[in-house]
């Protein structure tokens, strides 16, 4: 980070800032002391479930998933012991554009009727440095599970409340959604925000 | 394959001519076909997807053989009409090949309008292979809607002509007897020589008996 080129009040009402952790920045995001960050939290409704598919030539589909619940628990004694358990409902994915959420929701993508439910739960949690962590875990989708991994980082957290970016790449074929390759990646890259309640 | 085999000359058609005139004929039916059934039939989804795109993988395919063939027409030799055409019948089949060459540009155009300007923003990925660029239009659901009105009439208007133009190759062969159908299956006039009757080729017909 350059301060250098910033005038000094604007120097000094950054570092404030920073120093009050009114803005979500690695630097605010020093890992808690286990103790206080552990407990139950419920995933709130201000959560941001984001996706990305890349399409051939550049650009892609871009989307969010509006309806989901989910709650973790973070170990008191053991970041390692921790869990998480996540549900998506794949009717509620916006795109801005009705036909490419149809086509999502039909039988060639999620099959919304059939399968209302994307799932996830964790299987191991492993700390990977002061603010990060991966999370391994079954996604089910589509009546297939499997495993896979998504990288966490540690955004914000005070006593009530703790908020993580969640990043992973699941490959769609093996949940028999590969409708569209290679015209559209087979990778969907997930970018979450995940706000935690304490319980 | 001798070059004067390749080449139209005024009794006949060459290779070149035949083989652009029956891809762009299968095309164009294969092309109405996929087309009716990817947007009039209760297809699957996926299919439905897949359907799309082979349609333009293939409309791309009839653009530029259409473009060979409209530049093909331009610099080419022409046969001679049959024997015995009147001035009305000559110049209702020359219209008729010139809308047929002009529609065969168009349609695929006005497809390609549609895919560029449609607010799906679909890549054009020709056969997997490269992607073909959008055309530089705006995207809009009315863009798109008025283009794809575009695109579903001249198609029709194109089966319409395509209809005429065999309808009248049926004529020239079954009720005019003459080589019109025919020499767009073989060329060179001296294969028709042998395997028809003298009386029913105007080139053989049009020579002294001697």
């Amino acid at each position: 980070m350059t301060l250098h080129s910033q005038s000094p009040t604007k120097a000094i009402a950054f570092t404030l800032l920073l120093a009050l952790g009114s803005i979500p920045s690695p630097a605010t995001a020093a890992a808690p002391d286990l103790a206080d960050a552990a407990g139950n939290y419920g995933i709130t409704p201000a959560s941001r479930i984001h996706f990305t598919v890349a399409q051939a030539g550049g650009g892609g589909i871009v989307g969010d998933f509006a309806k989901f619940s989910g709650n973790f628990r973070i170990d008191r004694n053991d970041v390692g012991h921790s869990t998480v358990e996540f549900t998506l409902y794949p009717e509620s994915v916006k795109t801005g554009e009705k036909r490419i959420e149809d086509f999502l929701k039909s039988s060639a993508v999620f099959d919304t009727a059939n399968f209302s439910t994307v799932t996830f739960h964790s299987t191991t949690v492993k700390q990977t440095g002061p603010d990060t962590a991966a999370v391994e875990g079954t996604l089910t989708a589509r009546g297939t599970s499997r495993k896979e991994r998504f990288s966490v980082t540690l955004l914000d957290w005070n006593r009530g409340s703790i908020a993580f970016n969640i990043r992973g790449n699941i490959h769609r074929s093996p949940y028999g959604m590969d409708v569209g390759t290679p015209i559209y990646s087979n990778v969907v890259e997930f970018d979450m925000n995940i706000k935690g309640q304490r319980r | 394959m001798g070059s004067n085999m390749l080449r139209n000359d005024k009794a006949g058609f060459g290779w070149i001519t035949i083989v652009l005139h029956w891809a762009i004929a299968a095309l164009i039916l294969t092309l109405l076909g996929l087309g009716f059934i990817m947007r009039r039939t209760p297809v699957d989804p996926a299919l439905q997807f897949s359907l799309y795109q082979w349609h333009k993988s293939l409309g791309f395919t009839a653009l530029g053989l259409a473009t060979i063939r409209a530049l093909w027409h331009l610099v080419e030799v022409r046969p001679r009409p049959p024997a015995g055409l009147n001035a009305l019948e000559r110049r209702a089949a020359s219209a008729t090949h010139v809308v047929l060459i002009l529609l065969a540009l168009a349609v695929p155009l006005a497809g390609w309008a549609v895919a560029s300007t449609s607010t799906l923003n679909i890549p054009s990925f020709y056969f997997n292979w490269i992607v073909i660029p959008h055309l530089p239009m705006a995207k809009s659901e009315a863009a798109e809607d008025l283009w794809t009105l575009v695109h579903m009439t001249l198609a029709y208007l194109l089966l319409c002509f395509v209809a005429l133009h065999v309808l009248a190759a049926l004529y020239h062969h079954f009720a005019r007897r003459d080589d019109v159908l025919v020499r767009m299956l073989q060329t060179g006039s001296r294969q028709r020589a042998s395997s028809q009757a003298a009386g029913s080729d105007p080139v053989i017909a049009g020579r002294k008996k001697p």
